[in-house]
């Protein structure tokens, strides 16, 4: 008898307690800056595209809702013809940004992506590309791998030393 | 004519009224909920989110109202409108103030049982006419628990008829000019109390709904308008009997300064807020302890009071 009333004290004393919701849009919570949100395909410092249309996030994405297609360009650089994210079935588990070899593909701390409209949450290249290195800055693939495209032979990256000689003899 | 009309715009208004204030209770109590679990329920829909009520009202009408084809078709359309009905047929001997009331009946609170025990039809024919097992059992729960509580709730009030000497509602409220039954009749109140919540399907005594064992108890497979009905009904029920409490125990209409229909609804808020409140913070009991609790401490503790009240009586005369 005594527990029930002192039950409905205790709720009642709640009416005064501060509340644990966060009104939402008014009311923004605290998201991390390593946050998996909206995933984008960023950008080296000199514009170009960073995905080299590798497959590697295609091939980790355990729901499988990434889908490219390699293509290369005049000066011998690959990148992908499309890039295609499917966010209905993105589970932002941030694997393609683990498997990615050039940084190209991120996940950014914005999660408000609701549409009316189903298919307007698979996402094609134009939607996916920044303009910017996002978390990235100053990296550059082309510039530090030792491939070699048009205008940038082996052994003229930013770190290479000249390519060694494998016929001579010296040491 | 003029008297004619008179009533016409009292029933009108009472009707108009309860209908308002059981869509009101809707948001009222998942506010209040929310409020108790350090939430803020619903606040988008208007200001304050008053307009949540409505946003309901067009969804439940908008829902497939669908009738299962393993069901007997007549009753199970019949079940919800028989509570709606019998709950707003037993508003009408509530005196909101000393003009205002639809019937002056000498037998209000026999009347007021009567009715509130012909609710217990809805929830019987809503389980039977499902055909589903849950549904039964929720409808044997609500009759057992009915003919358990309806025996004391009749008794806890006759303590204040025999301080009263009349059954008439009016005459009620009048003898409690001097003082409020709250005070002689403090066991006769909580009996009451427990008896409507119980009368109602409120938690803690909701056992013929009961989500966690029955899926919906009685009306689990109501849908649409018809599950609104229910629901409306339940509003109705809590109203009705925060208003009975009002006027049996705290007094009805009288009060100072303020008039008499504001001092009615402020009491009847406080007990409309106190159920939601008992919803917030209590346990379902186990249905044996329910019927246990009925029998074996409340129609006693009923029976004392009225020996007791009579026997004051007897003595002060």
């Amino acid at each position: 008898m005594i527990s029930i009333l002192r039950a409905l004290w205790t709720v009642f004393m709640h009416l005064f307690k501060r509340k644990v919701t966060v009104l939402y849009p008014e009311e923004r919570p605290y998201i991390p800056p390593r946050w998996r949100g909206r995933i984008i395909l960023s950008r080296d410092p000199d514009g170009g595209e960073r995905c080299v249309a590798c497959y590697l996030c295609a091939v980790a994405c355990p729901v499988d809702c990434i889908s490219l297609q390699a293509t290369e360009d005049e000066y011998g650089r690959r990148y992908p013809e499309f890039f295609r994210i499917n966010f209905s079935r993105c589970i932002f588990c941030g694997y393609c940004e683990e498997a990615c070899p050039t940084y190209a593909i991120q996940l950014t701390n914005d999660f408000e992506m609701s549409e009316f409209n189903r298919q307007n949450l698979v996402y094609e290249k134009a939607d996916l590309l920044i303009s910017g290195t996002g978390k990235y800055p100053g990296y550059n693939f082309y510039k530090v791998a030792g491939l070699s495209i048009k205008g940038k032979d082996k052994g003229e990256g930013e770190e290479d030393l000249p390519p060694v000689d494998v016929k001579g003899l010296m040491p | 004519m003029g008297e004619t009309l008179k009533y016409l715009l009292i029933i009108f208004g009472v009707l108009t009224v309860m209908m308002s204030i059981a869509a009101g209770l809707i948001w009222v109590e998942r506010r209040l909920l929310g409020f108790w679990q350090d939430r803020y329920g619903p606040n988008r829909v208007g200001p304050m989110g008053v307009l949540q009520p409505l946003a309901d009202v067009i969804k439940i009408l908008a829902k497939e109202d669908w009738i299962p084809p393993f069901a007997d078709k007549p009753v199970f359309i019949l079940a919800p409108a028989i509570i709606v009905i019998t709950v707003l047929l037993a508003f009408a001997i509530i005196p909101f103030t000393p003009g205002i009331a639809v019937a002056n009946l000498n037998i209000g609170v026999l009347y007021f049982l009567a009715m509130s025990s012909l609710g217990v039809y809805s929830v019987a024919l809503a389980g039977w006419s499902s055909a589903n097992k849950y549904s039964l059992i929720g409808a044997l729960r609500a009759s057992a628990q009915m003919i358990s509580y309806e025996v004391f709730m009749g008794l806890s009030l006759m303590g204040v008829v025999m301080l009263a000497g009349s059954f008439n509602l009016y005459e009620i409220v009048e003898a409690q000019r001097k003082l409020w039954f709250i005070v002689p009749q403090f066991l006769g109140f909580v009996v009451f109390l427990i008896a409507g919540v119980a009368e109602t399907h409120r938690l803690p005594f909701d056992l013929p709904e009961a989500e966690s064992e029955l899926v919906a108890g009685f009306h689990s497979e109501y849908s649409g308008m018809k599950f609104g009905l229910f629901f409306v009904g339940e509003y109705l029920g809590i109203t009705l009997i925060s208003m009975l409490i009002t006027t049996f125990f705290f007094g009805g209409w009288l009060g100072p300064f303020l008039p008499p229909v504001v001092w009615f609804f402020i009491k009847t808020f406080f007990f409309i807020g106190f159920f939601i409140l008992l919803r917030a913070a209590l346990p379902r009991p186990r249905y044996d302890q329910l019927i246990r609790l009925g029998w074996k401490l409340m129609l006693p503790l009923a029976l004392l009071n009225i020996v007791a009240t009579g026997g004051i009586i007897l003595a002060a005369r």
